[in-house]
């Protein structure tokens, strides 16, 4: 007894002592900042993290809490180097690691590379913890419990059981944030008659006040300050570049919330319009603004910039840009500035965005009214 | 003396046995491997690895060691650099990260589209979200940079894939797109800028030409040349140039993808032109020298011969295409693969041309292979083979 004792106490001391050596060079790799700040400090304290031993890997995997994402992938890459020496000797922290999954409070990034670890070691029990994971706050870990119920549905459509396929696709459609997964899921529920509100599901902002068209000659309308990022009066009407701009009214009636210039105003080229409209929030609280364009662009936020891209027809998708910013409680004001340029092939003639609101695993927030 | 013996007997054995092929396009970029040992016309199918994820970065081999990226992931935010033994295929190391940067591309390419390339002690991958990651040989992270993360706007939805080059202990690094656009030269050691110059604000999909004491960088504008330690400009050619095929030189003459085919000769500053021929008319492919002849694969994976002293056309060859991927050679030899994955090996000093032998990988092929110790790497999104 008094041996195991001092077995543990020495265990314990090692333990302690191991996590003591570390905290130093993690926090040397939590420090690197953009053009290559803290890269020297970092290379050398990396080579000091992957000595460590295996029983370390919860506490490196904990150092990507909070951490930028280039620290996070000097951290990975440090986990990656430990965790293959340790599954060779088959001496992975399997244990330590379900716990730090389960812990919601550790960084979506961590517990993905935890769960991957896992289940390098341990298959079966990846798959057990894999239910668990569909209301999980990363998005990429929420794809595996998504794919199984999709399967599970499938099964039950091969049985003739079209209910419990409902059912699982329903809950499988509940839990999934990637668009894929959400696009087969609304697939099969359709096709046995059930109802999906894409919109809602992903919070696109449907109903807009529009303007148009600005010029956008020379592309020099990116960077001209038109009356409506000075102004919101939606009375008003401007010169415009070929006929008065004046505010409308439009609901996109497109499931994927495209807000098309084209509709309203016209094919135009070389024009800039705006698009205004509010967003009520229950909270003041953190926010993704998501939106995906492939015209210029800039949005604003209660009046601040929260990003301006000047590229044109390169492509557009789902969550193409995600704007990190703080939504009040009460009335939230997004303005989005939407710039045509002049090419006229075919493929150039969209003048359109998609906008949603979210939180960051990209579940939507619903305006409050 | 004795030393001197002994230093040059040591260089030659390490000549022979690092057969390096360092960057997309190999030697300086010439696409033309310089060792003695050549892969030849009789070539099967060494080995495979399985890879985890796409990837239209071509191979790089350092010594006995090859280097290989992918991007995996459903929306290929996976990020991965594999070493594989060059003799068996056998896996030395991986390394996975996770993108910084945008990730969305055109669904022909890729995340993992930039060839990376190395000095001989380390291995540079840069990827299409901007990654750049620095390892040495036996994959210990040396630095990394998120170049989105630096430089916000740097971007391109379509994906980039311009590779990096490596010079005089810096990393010359081009992220050239509608928005952001810019080079950077970057220490070697560290990953921080030495220098970082604006470039035109144009999508570019093609890479750096090394040339004497000069990196040369070519866009929709021309072709700039710097000094690589400093950004500084050496000369400018400023009459256009592809934004897809890469240029090539060969002894003092640069043959510029602009106008079909210009042969300048870039001299203290200024840029003569010695002749241009808009017919010679890359496709996908970027084009190479051999011997006294230039080789273009055209749209219509037509190659197409050359002379490099007047540009005048000798013959056309219709192969098996479409291609993505760049032509290379060995000895007296052309090596292709095309997008459906037939390895094409060509004789190219018959008259005519003559396709000797085809190889079908049975797999999309979008890359340009490597050469290496008598043998050529092709990668597809699932394997790497080696052809010996």
């Amino acid at each position: 007894m008094k041996s195991s004792l001092v077995c543990l106490l020495a265990l314990a001391a090692v333990s302690l002592q191991a996590a003591e050596d570390l905290s130093k060079p993690i926090e040397a790799l939590r420090a690197v900042g953009k053009e290559g700040q803290g890269n020297e400090a970092a290379g050398k304290a990396w080579q000091e993290i992957v000595k460590a031993d295996a029983a370390t890997l919860p506490e490196v995997l904990k150092g990507m809490n909070g951490a930028n994402p280039l620290a996070e992938n000097w951290l990975r890459a440090a986990v990656g180097v430990i965790a293959d020496e340790a599954l060779k000797a088959k001496k992975l922290p399997v244990p330590a690691l379900v716990t730090f999954l389960k812990d919601t409070h550790n960084s979506p990034g961590a517990r993905v590379v935890a769960f991957d670890l896992i289940h390098r070691a341990d298959e079966k029990l990846a798959e057990e913890l894999t239910p668990t994971l569909l209301e999980d706050p990363s998005s990429d870990l929420r794809r595996h419990p998504v794919a199984k119920l999709i399967a599970a549905g499938d099964a039950a459509l091969e049985k003739k059981d079209k209910d419990a396929a409902i059912v699982a696709y329903g809950k499988g459609l509940g839990g999934a944030r990637d668009e894929d997964q959400i696009k087969v899921l609304a697939k099969k529920l359709r096709a046995l008659d059930q109802k999906v509100d894409l919109p809602k599901h992903f919070g696109f902002l449907m109903s807009w006040k529009m303007i148009a068209p600005f010029s956008n000659a020379d592309r020099a309308g990116f960077d001209t300050v038109y009356p409506p990022e000075k102004e919101l009066k939606f009375d008003a009407g401007y010169e415009g570049k070929t006929k008065e701009a004046k505010w409308v009214d439009f609901t996109s009636a497109d499931e994927y919330g495209k807000i098309d210039f084209n509709k309203p105003f016209g094919m135009e080229k070389s024009v800039v319009g705006y698009a205004a409209t509010d967003f009520f929030s229950t909270e003041d609280r953190p926010a993704e603004i998501r939106i995906g364009c492939k015209n210029g662009w800039k949005v604003w936020l209660n009046g601040e910039l929260l990003f301006a891209r000047d590229e044109y027809h390169r492509g557009a998708k789902l969550d193409q840009y995600k704007l990190p910013c703080q939504l009040k409680k009460g009335k939230n004001t997004i303005l989005v500035k939407c710039c045509q340029n002049e090419q006229t092939e075919q493929w150039t003639v969209e003048w359109e965005f998609q906008l949603r609101v979210c939180d960051a695993t990209g579940t939507a927030i619903l305006a409050a009214k | 003396m004795k030393t001197i013996s002994m230093c040059l007997m040591m260089c030659l054995a390490t000549g022979v046995v690092r057969a390096d092929w360092l960057q997309f396009r190999g030697p300086n970029a010439t696409a033309v491997s310089k060792e003695a040992k050549v892969p030849g016309d009789d070539l099967k199918i060494s080995w495979s690895a399985d890879l985890p994820g796409r990837g239209l970065s071509a191979p790089i081999v350092v010594g006995d060691r090859v280097f290989v990226t992918c991007s995996s992931g459903p929306g290929q935010e996976t990020l991965h650099v594999f070493c594989f033994n060059a003799a068996d295929g056998s896996k030395r190391w991986e390394r996975a990260m996770r993108t910084t940067g945008r990730t969305m591309t055109h669904n022909k390419t890729c995340v993992a589209a930039n060839t990376p390339c190395s000095d001989g002690d380390r291995v540079f991958a840069l990827f299409s979200s901007n990654d750049l990651f620095a390892f040495d040989l036996d994959g210990n992270l040396l630095w990394l940079r998120g170049l989105t993360f630096d430089y916000p706007n740097a971007s391109n939805s379509l994906g980039m894939s311009q590779s990096p080059v490596v010079m005089d202990g810096t990393l010359v690094v081009q992220s050239e797109n509608d928005s952001e656009s810019f080079v950077a030269g970057l220490d070697v050691a560290t990953g921080r800028n030495k220098w970082k110059l604006e470039r035109p604000k144009a999508a570019n999909w093609t890479s750096a030409t090394l040339r004497k004491n000069a990196v040369a960088l070519q866009s929709s504008k021309g072709i700039l040349a710097v000094e690589p330690a400093t950004g500084k400009t050496v000369w400018d050619y400023s009459d256009g140039a592809s934004t897809i095929p890469s240029s090539v030189g060969a002894g003092e003459t640069l043959y510029a993808v602009s106008h079909g085919i210009t042969a300048l000769a870039p001299e203290k500053g200024a840029v003569t032109q010695l002749w241009r021929n808009e017919k010679l008319n890359p496709g996908t492919a970027s084009p190479l020298v051999l011997g006294d002849s230039i080789y273009v694969v055209n749209g219509a994976g037509v190659l197409i011969k050359a002379s490099v002293k007047n540009g005048d056309e000798a013959w056309k060859l219709r192969m098996k295409g479409p291609f993505s991927g760049s032509p290379v050679a060995a000895g007296k030899r052309i090596y292709i693969v095309n997008e459906r994955g037939i390895f094409q090996v060509i004789d190219p000093e018959v008259p005519e041309g003559k396709v000797l032998k085809e190889i079908e990988l049975k797999e999309t092929v979008l890359t340009t292979p490597a050469i290496s110790g008598g043998a050529v790497y092709v990668r597809s999104d699932a394997k790497l083979w080696k052809l010996q």
